[in-house]
């Protein structure tokens, strides 16, 4: 099993292929059609994100010591990209969740959908992410 | 200058005098069309600006020295150079603010102090949110009564509904000259006369106007008229109130603090005359004197020709956007200028920002600060392109190809 830096790792070197933003992008929407979608009855207020941009859902549990992330959003981008940091995330306990350095993001140039100004709701889900596993933490504390 | 010595309108040569267009985003030549947002400064603004801080920096109004006064007389005559170019009767009926934004919330305090509980206040279902909070937060404090008026599926104001709204009761007519999402230019003029007929006064937000067509406040018989300063080629931070002298003059202070003062004891302070009893505290400065530097380097220009090369561009780009499968113009008034919004079938407007934005396109995605209006729409938000005189048919052409490009992507 792949540690979490050696996700992020797997991933940096799969965009190193791309050397035009276009590609890079047709691949970003690409994961967003293949993310595994949240059941539509978790798709619930209380799992919404909203975003200036758009919105996301989160459900966020423990399972087995492990999270498990499912998520959806209105925009394919921002589902792409989702896609990317429930791949770096899912399955890793809650501790390593709340320490992740989710580096990647920045190597592989979509720091810009992270940044507070984008408003599109994903900086708010990596702090929601971080949130439940810190909660979990104190649980097993 | 006189109408008779304007300079011919030429596009290649203004783009010129913008080297904020004359840069690579994403290795692809920048095509600004955000400039609903905000517009590009020409090198006289910017040259203004490093010679103020670089020459004449001192503070306005007070100082017995050689900078002050000249930053002084700096400063005024920027005012004067407003208060021609919009035509008011007065320079004392100019106020700087700090934006569209600022005149609004000092007009819904000020006037708003001369409102009592029960009186009424009418918008449009069109209104940006700085036209819609201030006058909420107003009627909450004051116990007055927010109306508005609707809107066709074009977007255009129903003269009809807006008519049944006004009454005696109304107190404060507060209209969007040019929707900022659709583009609608609203009939002001003819609004103007409506609500002086029941008493009422009239603030039009010149926001999305000033920087594409004359204004002249004294035929539009508005009573106050608001716009920032960077929508219009000029500097942040600054922007304008004009207001009717009798009216600013009834009006009580906004803010308090230096300068809005005759003569302060501890018992009894007496305010300063216009303009100065709105303007407390050390004003932008720099803003000011090349917000006048923006509006001279317009006095230049035949805004007539500006205003139709301008609506020509949106007209050529929404015709061609028009023949995309899929694709929904949002705003489709007969008097309609400079902007193009558009939402696609099953395609979020944040992707096809986010995809423009790679090809080298600013353009604004979202609800543009109208949710109000996305709700009528029943839609998340548009994609917006604004058009200002610097764009170019060119230009059009490649954002066209990059729409195109990007839906492809996304279908």
């Amino acid at each position: 099993m792949m540690t979490l830096e050696e996700k992020q790792q797997e991933i940096i070197g799969e965009f190193q292929i791309f050397d035009d933003w276009m590609d890079k992008y047709e691949y970003i929407i690409d994961l967003g059609k293949e993310l595994p979608l949240i059941d539509k009855d978790k798709k619930t207020d209380d799992r919404l994100i909203r975003g200036c941009q758009s919105n996301v859902w989160l459900d966020a549990t423990v399972e087995n010591g492990k999270m498990k992330f499912t998520s959806d959003a209105d925009a394919i981008i921002t589902k792409g990209i989702i896609g990317l940091l429930i791949r770096v995330l899912n399955n890793e306990t809650p501790e390593s969740v709340a320490k992740a350095d989710l580096h990647f993001i920045k190597t592989i140039g979509l720091q810009e959908h992270l940044s507070p100004t984008r408003a599109n709701g994903l900086l708010s889900m990596v702090q929601k992410m971080k949130m439940t596993a810190l909660l979990n933490l104190d649980n097993n504390a | 200058m006189t109408e008779g010595t304007k300079k011919p309108f030429i596009v290649r040569e203004i783009r010129q005098q913008f080297p904020a267009l004359r840069q690579l985003i994403y290795d692809k030549n920048l095509i600004y069309f955000d400039n609903g947002a905000t517009s590009q400064k020409p090198q006289v603004v910017l040259d203004a600006i490093n010679m103020y801080y670089s020459k004449d920096n001192a503070n306005i109004h007070r100082g017995v020295h050689f900078m002050s006064q000249q930053a002084t007389t700096e400063y005024e005559k920027a005012r004067v150079t407003i208060q021609n170019y919009i035509h008011a009767k007065k320079s004392e009926e100019i106020i700087f603010t700090k934006g569209a934004t600022d005149g609004i919330n000092l007009v819904a305090f000020s006037f708003g102090e001369l409102l009592s509980a029960g009186d009424e206040i009418l918008i449009t279902a069109m209104e940006h949110h700085s036209n819609i909070v201030p006058w909420q937060m107003l009627c909450q404090r004051k116990n007055l009564t927010l109306r508005v008026a609707p809107i066709n599926k074009k977007g255009e104001l129903i003269i009809e509904e807006f008519d049944k709204l006004l009454n005696s009761k109304t107190k404060l007519v507060a209209v969007t000259h040019i929707s900022n999402t659709l583009g609608t230019i609203n009939p002001v003029k003819e609004l103007a006369v409506k609500a002086h007929a029941v008493g009422a006064k009239i603030l039009v937000d010149g926001a999305q106007s000033i920087q594409h067509m004359s204004i002249d406040v004294v035929d539009m018989d508005c009573d106050f008229f608001v716009f920032s300063g960077h929508k219009v080629f000029g500097p942040t931070g600054i922007g304008v109130l004009y207001g009717k002298e009798a009216l600013l003059d009834k009006m009580p202070p906004y803010q308090g603090g230096g300068d809005m003062i005759s003569r302060v004891t501890f018992e009894h302070t007496t305010y300063n005359e216009l303009p100065f009893k709105f303007e407390a505290g050390t004003p932008h400065i720099a803003g000011g004197i090349c917000l006048g530097k923006a509006f001279e380097f317009l006095s230049e220009l035949d805004m007539d020709a500006v205003q139709k090369y301008e609506k020509e561009l949106a007209e050529y780009a929404q015709d061609m956007l028009d023949t995309f499968e899929g694709l929904a113009i949002i705003g489709e008034a007969k008097k309609k200028t400079s902007v193009v919004s558009f939402v696609v079938e099953n395609i979020h407007p944040f992707d096809i920002g986010t995809l423009l934005d790679k090809q080298g396109i600013a353009v604004r995605t979202g609800h543009h600060c109208t949710q109000p209006l996305m709700d009528f729409f029943q839609i998340p938000g548009t994609v917006r392109a604004s058009f200002a005189f610097y764009n170019t048919r060119e230009e059009v052409d490649i954002f066209i190809a990059a729409v195109e490009k990007s839906i492809n992507m996304l279908k």
